[in-house]
């Protein structure tokens, strides 16, 4: 009957419409925000980082992270996966963006724990047992200083060396920077001043694939 | 839309079809719109807007059961969500305008439904499209049941 063509034509022409734009405001989107990090680029990398791999490496991943965010936790594994994958080639940069209550304190205790030598093992132990010091999305800081010792670190420097008003001041830059990069979630990746077009691990190693693959042309 | 003197030719109840088919396609069209704004755009939906969702979506998948095989009685089930839909649509844009004063604003936490996200063309906002919608909805289904009945 000419009635159910016509709806069904209705419908489909609707369904595609609705596609297109998507697709199309997506694309767009994309190229705003990539243009928007490259207006912005100053405030992605700081000389106070805390960073792996080697200098001269041709990608530099810039992670916006918060100790206590779950998802970091999921992601930092993965991000070395792909790091170990590409041995000398990757570089990683952290910037902080504690938005879980207490977590700036845990991020101090991170950056005293650098003074000793032990970011690293500091941080992937405070990932890797996560669920031992953060309850119901604040971070209980009086719970970390068990796994830090557990790391090897002098908790009696650390916690002297937290109070200091230069980590203060990374913290404070940090925050600071990631609204100017209008970093509103965790964990947040830029690959070379790229941001992720859609958040997943998926999109992630796109990301890095292709800043691998144009560094080797 | 103008409503139906004329009768058609043919079944009287068949002239009905195609109103009801013009108020489901406005439906699908401002679902779709809702959808756009909502998941591609990202835009946090506020109180009165889900109210007004709450109401046009279904129309979406009732309209339709009414147009095959035609069955004029679907206008009632469409006016009961379209009416609905139509009053908290004038009730979102007397909030908007300011004619309703900010103390009965159901909204205050989260997105506040009295903040224009978006202006096209210097007047089109999504509740003005809301309202349009709703009462373009509401005449198309009331001229459905009128030439029905001829």
């Amino acid at each position: 009957m000419k009635q159910k063509t016509l709806f069904v034509i209705a419908a489909l022409l609707l369904l595609l419409g609705f596609i297109v734009a998507a697709l199309l405001y997506n694309v767009e989107k994309e190229e705003q925000a990539g243009q928007f990090a490259a207006a912005n680029n100053a405030a992605l990398v700081r000389m106070h980082s805390p960073s792996l791999g080697p200098a001269e490496a041709s990608v530099v991943i810039v992670e916006f992270l918060d100790p206590a965010c779950e998802t970091c936790a999921a992601f930092y594994p993965l991000v070395k996966q792909i790091m170990a994958a590409n041995p000398g080639r990757i570089r990683l940069v952290l910037r902080y963006a504690p938005f879980h209550k207490g977590s700036d304190q845990v991020v101090a205790a991170l950056e005293a724990a650098r003074k000793q030598g032990k970011y690293w093992q500091a941080l992937e132990m405070l990932l890797a047992r996560q669920n031992d010091w953060v309850q119901n999305h604040a971070a209980q800081v009086a719970r970390i200083w068990p796994l830090l010792e557990a790391a090897g670190l002098d908790l009696q420097k650390l916690r002297s060396d937290m109070a200091a008003p230069e980590i203060a001041g990374v913290i404070e830059q940090d925050l600071l920077d990631a609204q100017t990069l209008k970093v509103t979630k965790t964990p947040e990746y830029f690959v070379n001043g790229k941001p992720l077009p859609r958040f997943g691990i998926e999109p992630l190693k796109q990301l890095i694939d292709e800043a691998l693959a144009a560094s080797r042309r | 839309m103008n409503s139906a003197r004329s009768v058609a030719p043919g079944d009287a109840a068949a002239a009905a079809w195609m109103p009801i088919f013009g108020a489901w396609l406005i439906a699908a069209a401002s679902t779709l719109g809702a959808l756009f704004f909502g998941e591609v755009m990202q835009l946090p939906p506020c109180v009165l807007c889900w109210y007004q969702r709450i109401f046009m979506f279904p129309l979406v998948l009732i309209l339709p059961l009414g147009l095959f095989p035609l069955d004029p009685r679907v206008v009632r089930y469409g006016l009961a969500l379209a009416l609905p839909g139509g009053l908290v649509a004038t009730f979102h844009l007397l909030l908007v305008a300011g004619v309703v004063p900010e103390s009965i604003k159901p909204c205050t936490q989260g997105v506040p439904c009295s903040e224009t996200v978006i202006e096209w063309f210097g007047f089109l906002t999504i509740p003005l499209l809301s309202a349009v919608a709703f009462s373009t909805i509401i005449a198309l289904l009331v001229a459905a049941h009128l030439r029905s009945r001829k």
